[in-house]
């Protein structure tokens, strides 16, 4: 492991934003560090000054280096208590008021929470009802959510949270296996889009009943947490809902009040003011 | 002057485990001595997809209740910590916790190395490492880090190991600084302790 110091990562951030408009300064540390320390390994750079002149001359390499550092470990229906409440009692909630219903997962990864809000959804029998937008800030994990595919090694674990969910069909039933990859049934995702979005320029594109951001701010430091909660607050209708990761907590953060807890365990919000 | 070399400089206690460890942190814990001034940071191989039931099992016979951290929670003095299931726990900026789900290290997430590492990059030579038993070689690059930036470093005694094939591992690259058993782990704690008040 190489021995990074804070000063060499503040140099390599400044140099990306200037360069490339990304803005990495208030990521976690501890983690941030840690991909670095990773991207230096994998490419034998043996300094950070190696990885700025590599980043500095090839555009191409910088998509594969966003692509390293962000961390894009998912699962279908991770913590699958927490879908069953999204099934049991949030879009049932949301539809005693509404004809329809827009979804944002921001910080989807390779979309396998997004095909398991799809599975959901139609085992409710109400896709017809939603638009989901799917958005991450790494362009090449997101071509691989468009493929629609998801290794099959994972498939074990993923059946695993769909039994626990408690579907009403078998797993089996939404992908078809080629090559290696379980290549799930393109009618699931027809009212889905996924999009390019980086949440640190904060852009709000849209207004939504249900917003998703799971283990994304857990990579991110207390400061940028604070501005894309403002954001995220910003993209809920009042009274939509608000959830992030299991082990995330929003009670240090400056719009807290802005929301009430609609469940702790699972990290479910709703936003009561403007 | 005890039996180990003490002194109160230190900072922050981490603990890393794994098959066979249970019983001995067990141990551990319920003979901690009450308000203990450091806090511990506890790193286990545990069940990925068993969210509850650990943290109060854990509890039960410990002096103090054991807690899971959410991201980017303070790390406050006397508080008795446990890696989340299928999260890695690292040690941030600022006294803080942080999680991440980076892919697994040698099969395991959380990951000892993980939360080892970055402890020692915060606390330097005021972090106390122990390594208990277990059957892989989780921890080893851990321990190492913390004894390169000064800290202290235990393992539990091999021959008194369930599985010992970690504590060995970090003794085959790193010069521990103590060989222990359960017993004299928590002998170490309670003299530890002292220093303190
Ligand atoms: C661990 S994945 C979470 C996937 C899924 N939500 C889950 O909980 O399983 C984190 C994702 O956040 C994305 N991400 C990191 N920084 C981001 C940013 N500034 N804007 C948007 N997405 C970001 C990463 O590319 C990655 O795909």
């Amino acid at each position: 492991m190489h021995n990074i110091e804070i000063t060499d990562l503040r140099k390599l951030t400044e140099f990306i934003q200037n360069k490339y408009g990304y803005d990495f300064t208030n990521y976690a540390m501890s983690s941030f560090r840690r991909r670095i320390g990773r991207v230096l390994e994998l490419n034998k750079f043996p300094s950070i000054d190696h990885l700025i002149k590599k980043i500095s001359s090839d555009a191409e390499f910088f998509e594969e280096f966003v692509s390293e550092i962000t961390v894009n470990v998912t699962e279908m229906f991770r913590d699958p208590s927490f879908w069953r409440e999204v099934r049991d009692h949030i879009i049932p909630n949301i539809l005693l008021n509404h004809q329809s219903i827009n979804i944002w997962h921001a910080g989807c990864s390779s979309g396998e929470e997004v095909f398991s809000m799809a599975i959901l959804l139609r085992e409710m029998g109400i896709e017809d009802k939603v638009k989901i937008i799917a958005t991450d800030i790494d362009k090449s994990i997101l071509s691989k959510a468009k493929r629609l595919s998801v290794p099959i090694k994972n498939m074990d674990l993923n059946e695993k949270n769909y039994i626990r969910f408690q579907g009403s069909e078998n797993l089996s039933k939404y992908y078809t296996e080629q090559n290696g990859r379980a290549v799930l049934d393109t009618s699931l995702v027809e009212n889905v889009s996924f999009r390019e979005h980086d949440l640190v320029k904060g852009i709000v594109f849209n207004k939504f009943d249900l917003v998703l951001c799971r283990n994304v701010m857990i990579y991110f430091n207390q400061i940028l947490q604070n501005d894309v909660l403002k954001k995220l607050h910003e993209s809920l209708f009042r009274y939509g809902y608000l959830i992030i990761g299991s082990k995330e907590s929003l009670i240090w953060c400056e719009i807290a009040n802005k929301f009430i807890v609609v469940n702790n365990e699972e990290k479910i919000y709703k936003k009561i003011k403007d | 002057m005890g039996k180990f070399n003490l002194s109160n400089k230190y900072k922050a206690i981490t603990i890393g485990g794994s098959a066979g460890s249970f019983q001995g942190i067990t141990k551990i814990l319920s003979k901690l001595p009450k308000g203990m001034s450091l806090p511990i940071v506890l790193c286990l191989h545990r069940l990925k997809h068993v969210r509850n039931g650990f943290v109060e099992a854990l509890s039960i016979k410990s002096t103090k209740p054991v807690v899971e951290p959410y991201d980017k929670e303070s790390i406050k003095r006397g508080n008795i910590y446990l890696a989340p299931s299928n999260y890695h726990l690292s040690v941030e900026l600022g006294n803080k916790f942080s999680l991440s789900t980076e892919e697994m290290i040698n099969n395991s997430r959380p990951a000892i190395d993980i939360t080892m590492e970055t402890a020692a990059y915060t606390y330097n030579q005021k972090l106390i490492g122990i390594l208990l038993s277990g059957a892989n070689k989780d921890g080893a690059k851990g321990m190492k880090a913390i004894k390169d930036r000064g800290g202290l470093t235990i393992v539990q005694d091999p021959s008194e190991c369930m599985i010992n094939t970690m504590p060995q591992a970090a003794l085959d690259i790193t010069d521990i600084d103590y060989i222990l058993k359960i017993e004299e782990i928590v002998e170490f704690l309670n003299e530890l302790d002292k220093y303190y008040h």
